[in-house]
C-alpha cells in the first residue's frame, strides 16, 4: 500500500537483539547509511567529534548519541528511529546486550512486530543470545531472523556461519521457535546489509534488506471472540459513556454483551467517536466509547464481551512468567496484577518450575526458598484475590497477558497458560479460596485482605419518602452481587429491638442515632459495609457518627427530594397523618430537618431513577476504594 | 486500519490512562504543531472535551501571534489555561541574548525552572507532553509514561520497562510522571494528521513572502526560520518527504554544546 505520492505508509517495527558486542548499533548504523536515512551533515558530525577526540569513528555512535553512552560503548536503552525501503517504513528498536538492561530489551521487543538477532561470528553463541530468543518467543515475536555479523573477523568463511547456524538453530528448536532464515554480514564493511557482498560469493540468499520487506505487519485481531476492557466513564454532559479500545473482535450497535467479572448485561445503543465519520460498528485497535441501553454500574476493569463468547472469570489461572525486578517474585509476598485494564492483587499459589532463560536448566531452589529471581523465568499459579476475566495467551493475545507491578514498578510480566479451566464462574471453588491466617489479634487489615475489600458506613439521609429504604435494599443487593460483604440497619430492624425504648422526641432521635451510629462502626470494624436509613435530620448528630468512624469510612449520601413529592409519595401515610397532627414531631412538617453541608453523595430522586441512584453511589465507593489502594 | 489510524487510537489509549490515573493531571501546550495535535487528539479522546488544564510555559520571548493564536483557541474550544512564568529571573533580567545568561541557561530558566515552579504550584502529578522520539536523539529513549523525580530530574539510565500497554501510574510522593502520547509519531505523521483532520495550526508554520517559514516553533531570540516555499499543509508533507535536513536545525540552544539537550532534558526540560 502506498500514498498518493507513492511514499510507503505501511509501517513495521523491528527490534534488534543479542548479546553485548555482538554489534547491534554497529549494524543500526550501517543499516540507516546504507538505506539513505541519515539526516545530511549527521555522519560528517560524528566522524570530525571521533576525530576530536583521537579515537576511530563507530557506526554505532550514530545510534548512541547520550554522553553516558558514548563514553561506555553500549547502548543503555532502547533508541527507536526510522528508515523506508521502496515497500514501506521501518522503526528500528534497537535494544541493549547487556544483561542488566534486559527491561530495556523486553520494553523495545514488547513492541515490535519481528526480530533481527545478532550473533558474533567470532565468538558464537552466548549467555544473552539464547536469554534473547528464549523472551522474543515468550514475547510473543514470531518473526526472527538471525544475523551472523563480524563474518570479516572468520575471513567470510562459508564453514564457520554454517556451524554457528546449526547450534543456534537446534537451541531455538528446543523452546519452539523456527526462525525464518539465518544471514551472514559484516556490519562494519556493510556486507549483505543493503547490498550483496563480494566477500561472501558463497551465499546465495537475501540481504538483510530483501528479507525484512518479506516481514509481514501484524494483523489486528478482528475476526477473534469481542473483548473491549473499559477504560472509563465519562459523564462529561448528560450522555454516559464507556470508553475502552477493542482488543479483539468487533462490537455493533445493537449488540447484546455481558460484563466480566460482574456478568452484567446491557445492549449497545450507540458508538462514540469526535469529529469521525459515525459508524455502527468498530473493529480491533479502535478507542471508542459506547454508550448503553439499560443503565448498569459498569467501571474500568470490567470486559465486554459477546454473551455467546465470554473469557474465563476465576480468581486462579497458570502462567508463564518473566521478572524484571530487583526484589524475586516470591511466594507469601502480595503484588498488584494488572491485566487490560484490570488491577487486582495476588499472590503466587504455587511454583512449579523456575528456569535459567539461557540455559533452559531448572534453577535449584533450596527446600523453603520459594521465588522467582531477577531474569529468571518461573512457571507457576497465581492467585487473585477477586476473579478477573481473562483468556489463555494462545487463544486471544491482549486479555491472556498481564504484569506484576512491585512497590511502584512494573516488574515482571507474564502470559496464561491453557488449562481445563471452568468456563463460567459460578464455580465456588475457584471463588472462595480468600484463606488468610492471623497470628495473635485479628487487624482491620487481615479482616480487609480476607474480605476482600474496605469495611465502611453508608450513611443514607433524607426526609420520610425521599426513597432511601428503596436506595438502601438496591445498593444492598447490588454490593452482594459484586461479592461485598454488605448489611442494612433500618427503622425495621432497629426500632423493634435496639431502640424500642425511644420515641420520637428531639433527644431520642439523637439516641436513636448514637445508638445506629455505635452499631454502623461495629460492623465497618468487623469489615462489613453497613448502609443505614435513617431521616437522622440532625447535623450534629449525624456528624457524631462521622467522628466515630475513622477518616473515609463514613460515607454520607443525601437522599434529597423535595418535600412536596416525598408529599406525594408518602408511602407509609405518614405525611397525611402529620398534616391531621396525628402524629408530632413529623420532619418536613413539625420539626425541621437539616440538610447536609457537604454530603459525599447526593441523590435527586425526584429526578433520577432508583438504579440510576444506585449507581452514582457505586461509582463514589468505587473511586473512594481505589484511592484507598492507592494509599495502603 | 491505516497507519495514521493506528498511531491515532494508540494516543487516544495513551491519554484515556493518563487522565484516569492522575487526579492532578495537565497537558503542556507550547502553541507548536505537536502539541495542538495533541490538543485535538485529547478531544477525541474525551469527546469534545479537554477535561485538564493546558500549561503554557510563557518566556515573554514568544513571537507576538503565539499569544494571540493560543488566546483565541482558549477561547473558540473552552480551554481552561494555566500560564507559568519565571518572574523572578524575567525581573532580574539575567536571559539571552540581553542579559547574562547563554542560550541554554535561558532555557533553564525560562522554560524548565517557570516549568517546575507551575507544577508545584498546582500539585500536577501527571503532565501530558507532546515530545516524539524522532525530534531528536534523547528523546528517542522517552517512555510513553515517564517518570521524574522530586527536582523533576529524568533518570535515563534506569528507566522502568514498558511492555504490553501496561505504564508506569505508580509513584513515590512527590514525583511525577510526565505522559507522551505523541512519542512514536514523525514530523511527517504530525503534518499528515492536521491534515487529514483539518487541524487549525498557526501561520508562522508556512511560507511568507520572503520564502521563509519556521520548522519548529520556540523563542525569538534562538528560533530562526528555514527557506522553503510551502504555503500549505501539503506543501509542508512535500517538503518534508524530501528534506534530510533535522527538524530543529532552526533551535540555536540545541547546538551550544555536544550534550546540551541531553543535559537540559536530564534535569526536566521538556
Amino acid at each position: 500500500m502506498t500514498t498518493a505520492n507513492g511514499q510507503p505508509s505501511e509501517q513495521l517495527k523491528i527490534v534488534i537483539v543479542g548479546h553485548v558486542d555482538h554489534g547491534k548499533s554497529t549494524f543500526v548504523g550501517r543499516l540507516f547509511h546504507d538505506t539513505g536515512s541519515l539526516p545530511e551533515g549527521k555522519l560528517e558530525q560524528l566522524q570530525k567529534i571521533a576525530e576530536r577526540r583521537g579515537v576511530p569513528f563507530e557506526w554505532a555512535n550514530l545510534m548512541d548519541a547520550l554522553q553516558s553512552e558514548r563514553d561506555q560503548n553500549i547502548t543503555i536503552d532502547t533508541a527507536q528511529i526510522w528508515f523506508h525501503t521502496r515497500k514501506r517504513q521501518y522503526v528500528i528498536i534497537d535494544a541493549p546486550g547487556h544483561k542488566e538492561f534486559l527491561k530495556n530489551m523486553v520494553t523495545g521487543a514488547a513492541n515490535a512486530e519481528a526480530a533481527l538477532l545478532l550473533i558474533d561470528a567470532h565468538e558464537g553463541v552466548q549467555e544473552n543470545s539464547r536469554r534473547h530468543g528464549y523472551l522474543l518467543n515468550l514475547l510473543g515475536i514470531r518473526q526472527i531472523a538471525v544475523l551472523v555479523n563480524k563474518m570479516d573477523l572468520e575471513d567470510y568463511s562459508e564453514a564457520r556461519f554454517q556451524q554457528i547456524e546449526k547450534e543456534y538453530r537446534d537451541w531455538l528448536k528446543t523452546i519452539g521457535v523456527t526462525p525464518k532464515l539465518f544471514i551472514p554480514i559484516a556490519a562494519k564493511h556493510g556486507d549483505n546489509i543493503a547490498t550483496r557482498s563480494p566477500n561472501m560469493s558463497w551465499w546465495k540468499g537475501p540481504t538483510v534488506l530483501e528479507s525484512l520487506d518479506d516481514f509481514k505487519v501484524a494483523e489486528l485481531p478482528k475476526n477473534q471472540p469481542l473483548r473491549l476492557p473499559i477504560q472509563d466513564v465519562y459523564r462529561f454532559d448528560d450522555r454516559r459513556i464507556f470508553a475502552g479500545r477493542v482488543e479483539a473482535g468487533s462490537i455493533k450497535v445493537g449488540d447484546r454483551i455481558v460484563f466480566s467479572p460482574t456478568s452484567k448485561t446491557s445492549t449497545v445503543r450507540s458508538i462514540e467517536r469526535w469529529n469521525a465519520l459515525p459508524t455502527d460498528v468498530a473493529h480491533a485497535g479502535e478507542s471508542i466509547g459506547i454508550q448503553l441501553t439499560e443503565q448498569i454500574f459498569v467501571a474500568r476493569g470490567a470486559v465486554a464481551a459477546l454473551e455467546t463468547a465470554p473469557p474465563y472469570e476465576l480468581s486462579r489461572f497458570k502462567a508463564r512468567l518473566f521478572w524484571l525486578g530487583r526484589q524475586p517474585f516470591a511466594k507469601g509476598r502480595t503484588y498488584k496484577l494488572k491485566l487490560a485494564t484490570q488491577e487486582v492483587e495476588c499472590t503466587i499459589e504455587s511454583i512449579e518450575k523456575v528456569i535459567d532463560a539461557s540455559t533452559l536448566e531448572t534453577v535449584q531452589r533450596q527446600p523453603g526458598e520459594e521465588f522467582v529471581g531477577r531474569h529468571e523465568v518461573g512457571e507457576l499459579t497465581i492467585h487473585t484475590k477477586k476473579p478477573i476475566a481473562f483468556d489463555a495467551h494462545a487463544d486471544i493475545i491482549p486479555t491472556g497477558r498481564f504484569v506484576i507491578v512491585d512497590g511502584f514498578d512494573v516488574s515482571g510480566g507474564g502470559i496464561i497458560a491453557e488449562d481445563n479451566y471452568p468456563k463460567r464462574s459460578h464455580d465456588s471453588h475457584h471463588k472462595s479460596h480468600n484463606i488468610y491466617w492471623s497470628r495473635g489479634k485479628v487487624t482491620a487489615r487481615q479482616r480487609e485482605l480476607r474480605n476482600g475489600h474496605r469495611g465502611y458506613v453508608v450513611w443514607l439521609t433524607g426526609l420520610s419518602g425521599a426513597g432511601k429504604s428503596t436506595i438502601a435494599t438496591e445498593l444492598e443487593r447490588e454490593l452482594f452481587n459484586l461479592g461485598r460483604h454488605v448489611y442494612v440497619l433500618d427503622g425495621d430492624n432497629v426500632r423493634h429491638g435496639l431502640c424500642s425504648d425511644l420515641a420520637f422526641s428531639p433527644k431520642d432521635r439523637t439516641e436513636n442515632i448514637r445508638r445506629v451510629g455505635e452499631v454502623a462502626k461495629l460492623f465497618a470494624e468487623a469489615g462489613v459495609i453497613c448502609i443505614t436509613a435513617f431521616i437522622s435530620p440532625y447535623r450534629a448528630d449525624r456528624d457524631l457518627v462521622r467522628k466515630i468512624l475513622p477518616e473515609g469510612k463514613f460515607v454520607e449520601v443525601f437522599v434529597n427530594a423535595p418535600l412536596n413529592v416525598c408529599e406525594e409519595r408518602d408511602p407509609k401515610g405518614l405525611y397525611a397523618k402529620a398534616r391531621a397532627n396525628e402524629i408530632k414531631n413529623f420532619t418536613g412538617i413539625s420539626a425541621p430537618y437539616e440538610v447536609p453541608e457537604s454530603p459525599e453523595v447526593e441523590l435527586a430522586t425526584d429526578k433520577f431513577s432508583v438504579p440510576e441512584s444506585v449507581a452514582k453511589v457505586l461509582e463514589y465507593l468505587d473511586a473512594s476504594d481505589q484511592a484507598a489502594e492507592v494509599s495502603i | 486500519m491505516d497507519y495514521l489510524s493506528k498511531l491515532e487510537n494508540q494516543s487516544i489509549y495513551i491519554m484515556r490512562e493518563a487522565f484516569n490515573k492522575f487526579d492532578n493531571l495537565a497537558m503542556l501546550w507550547s502553541i507548536g504543531k505537536d502539541s495542538t495535535v495533541l490538543l485535538w487528539l485529547a478531544r477525541k479522546a474525551f469527546l469534545g472535551h479537554v477535561p485538564f488544564p493546558l500549561v503554557h510555559v510563557d518566556t515573554t520571548y514568544k513571537i507576538p501571534s503565539m499569544i494571540e493564536y493560543r488566546d483565541r483557541l482558549c477561547r473558540d474550544w473552552n480551554l481552561q489555561l494555566v500560564v507559568g512564568k519565571n518572574e523572578a529571573v524575567l525581573a532580574s533580567g539575567v536571559t539571552y541574548p540581553q542579559g547574562k545568561a547563554t542560550r541554554v541557561e535561558c532555557c533553564g530558566t525560562l522554560k524548565k525552572d517557570a516549568l517546575k515552579h507551575v507544577l508545584d504550584k498546582h500539585h500536577f502529578t501527571g503532565v501530558i507532553v507532546g515530545v516524539r522520539r524522532d525530534e531528536e536523539p534523547t528523546r528517542a529513549k522517552e517512555r510513553y509514561f515517564s517518570p521524574r523525580d522530586k527536582n523533576m530530574e529524568w533518570n535515563v539510565e534506569d528507566q522502568p520497562p514498558e511492555l504490553w500497554d501496561q505504564f508506569k501510574t505508580d509513584f513515590d510522593k512527590g514525583t511525577h510522571i510526565r505522559i507522551h502520547p505523541l512519542l512514536h509519531w514523525t514530523e511527517l505523521n504530525i503534518w499528515e494528521y492536521i491534515q487529514r483532520e483539518n487541524i487549525p495550526i498557526i501561520p508562522l508554520y508556512f511560507a511568507n513572502e520572503k520564502g521563509e517559514r519556521f520548522r519548529s516553533l520556540g523563542c525569538y531570540p534562538c528560533t530562526f526560520p528555514i527557506k522553503s516555499t510551502a504555503r500549505t499543509v501539503g506543501e509542508i508533507i512535500q517538503e518534508l518527504r524530501l528534506t534530510k535536513t533535522p527538524e530543529r536545525s532552526g533551535r540555536a540552544q540545541d547546538k551550544e554544546s555536544e550534550d546540551a539537550f541531553e543535559k537540559l532534558r536530564r534535569d526536566g526540560y521538556m
